[in-house]
């Protein structure tokens, strides 16, 4: 019986691993596919020829380059906005405790409680009343806004780790409170300010829901909005550039997972990220 | 703390305070009280106070309700597939296998994924004719022509799967990190009294495990439950409404039928319902374990 036990546990990870592995590799194997292939009825996972004619394809629709740009530059000034102001904030929040510390923490755990579909509501006709819907500047306010609370939980951490002592002897030896802020704790928090900027990144190059509500114009898609009206329109008969288009929106996410894979799996930001 | 210090505090907390307030507290506060207004999504928004009508109205919209009940039968289903599946995973990833570097990169990669990019990628999974998974069953001779997201009684269970292979990187993680928590000893003195491994599971790890489960579960629920964009891509609520989740008909209702103040009433029917089953889940939670220490 438990020379039994090794093998059927190979056994149960090998299922794990082709239930969460098959998909992507699925989807891989679809991009490189020529269309002939993709439209025929033999299905296998290997392609017969690889080519990378879905990719150019892609990249040569007008709407995907251009909805990338737009998720770049909302994605890019939205991580800029998010760590301009919450590393300011997660200072205080680490290092005061009381009141603030429970309503910034408080907040948090409400806005996972409350659908996003009663903050869009008005949310959409304040930015229609101040002429920002359909615009990337609106986008990012938005992105800003709801990527902000969790940015701040996890600057905080990292604050946190740094020793006051270390702020008082500084302030001993007669550098003045921006300095010791500047010179003292800022370079300290590098590698938090980067995986926080990673985070801010990948939140809103997915974001999908308020892209949808918010953006009208086509030129002003983001690149999941394309994405899904491509599937709506000819990704019925264009498979492959659909799935190269998807490859390629994923390939930030996965970059920024495989970097961060450490630090996930050691539970330090489990409980609170979710994509 | 000196008065130049609360000034620095209020400066360095405002930059962040200011958006959090604008476009955050206050769009949600107003949210709710649209739930009492008749306001409409048109050009020049004018509404008016209606008390309670919104709510009335509701109670005998059956389409609703049945959207309501597809919500529940979701989020239930896939945080419950989600925890056993992410337990099994966890379990074999403490119990020092190999292909665990291997094993915890594809089990991190569902969460990067953009929600649309899943949604495509299932769909090639699901495709009637060309996909995979149809293959792989007219292979074993079952039978290969069902059309798992167009059929009314395949949807709901096709959508469920999809959601559980997104959760459970998420809860792994986190299990897993509670795992490495239990002291090995605990597990070495239940081998010593003669425990098996079910016994050891039941006696050592569940209960190691158990604050962990909860507000895993808790946390899992609400999200599931709120979920839009997933489902949204993959099947835009049908075949005939069959995976019309709550936030999904709501947002038709705003954008589609312009019924702001209606849409309003059913965000906030249903913040009301998840908060009182949490809280009474929580509840029996906390009270079992009251009864375990008392």
């Amino acid at each position: 019986m438990r020379h039994l036990v090794r093998p059927a546990q190979y056994a149960a990870l090998a299922c794990y691993i082709v239930f969460l592995g098959f998909p992507l590799l699925w989807l891989l194997s679809a991009s490189v596919k020529s269309s002939v292939e993709l439209n025929s009825l033999t299905v296998s996972l290997l392609p017969s020829e690889w080519s990378w004619d879905n990719y150019t394809r892609a990249l040569a629709r007008q709407g995907l380059l251009r909805s990338m740009w737009n998720s770049a530059v909302v994605a890019l000034s939205t991580t800029a906005l998010v760590i301009l102001t919450a590393l300011p904030a997660s200072y205080v929040l680490a290092r005061i405790k009381g009141a603030v510390r429970v309503a910034g923490v408080g907040w948090i755990l409400i806005s996972q409680v409350f659908p996003v579909i009663l903050v869009i509501l008005p949310l959409f006709l304040v930015l229609r009343t101040l002429g920002l819907t359909d615009s990337l500047l609106g986008l990012v306010l938005v992105h800003t806004t709801y990527t902000l609370p969790f940015a701040l939980w996890m600057l905080q951490g990292y604050v946190s780790a740094v020793p006051v002592a270390l702020e008082e002897a500084a302030e001993v030896d007669g550098a003045g409170r921006p300095a010791v802020l500047r010179l003292i704790v800022l370079p300290l928090l590098a590698p938090g300010v980067a995986a926080t900027a990673m985070f801010a990144f990948v939140s809103s190059w997915n974001e999908f829901f308020f892209a949808l509500v918010l953006l009208q114009s086509p030129e002003n898609y983001t690149l999941p909005i394309t994405l899904k009206m491509f599937i709506g329109g000819e990704g019925k008969v264009a498979l492959g550039p659909l799935a190269a288009g998807s490859v390629l929106a994923a390939i930030p996410s996965i970059v920024f997972f495989s970097l961060m894979q450490r630090k996930l799996a050691s539970g330090l930001m489990a409980g609170a990220v979710k994509g | 703390m000196s008065s130049s210090r609360r000034r620095e505090a209020a400066a360095l907390v405002i930059p962040s305070l200011l958006p959090i307030l604008v476009l955050s507290v206050a769009p949600l506060a107003v949210g709710v009280s649209l739930a009492f207004t008749d306001a409409r999504l048109v050009r020049a928004p004018d509404f008016e106070p209606v008390g309670l009508d919104n709510f009335v109205r509701l109670l005998d919209n059956a389409l609703f309700w049945g959207s309501f009940r597809i919500g529940l039968v979701w989020a239930v289903s896939v945080t419950v597939l989600q925890l056993a599946a992410a337990m099994g995973l966890a379990l074999l990833l403490d119990s020092g296998l190999r292909f665990q570097g291997l094993t915890r990169v594809l089990a991190l990669v569902p969460w990067a994924m953009p929600p649309v990019v899943v949604a495509i990628m299932w769909q090639m999974i699901y495709s009637p004719n060309a996909g995979p998974l149809n293959a792989a069953l007219g292979a074993l001779g079952l039978p290969d022509d069902t059309n798992w997201l167009g059929d009314f009684s395949t949807a709901l269970p096709a959508v469920i799967a999809v959601g559980v292979w997104v959760g459970m990187p998420h809860t792994t993680v986190t299990l897993l990190a509670g795992l490495q928590q239990i002291p090995g000893e605990l597990h070495e003195a239940a081998s010593m009294d003669g425990a098996g491994a079910w016994r050891r599971f039941t006696g050592v790890t569940l209960p190691g495990l158990r604050p962990i489960i909860t507000s895993i579960t808790s946390l899992n629920f609400i999200w599931n439950f709120n979920s839009f964009s997933l489902v949204y891509v993959l099947t835009e609520g049908g075949p005939g409404g069959r995976t019309m989740l709550p936030m999904l008909f709501t947002y038709l209702e705003a954008f589609n039928n312009r019924n702001v103040g209606h849409a309003a009433a059913m965000g906030v029917v249903l913040v009301v319902v998840v908060v009182l089953l949490l809280t009474v889940y929580l509840w029996s939670q906390l009270r079992d374990d009251g009864e375990r220490v008392g």
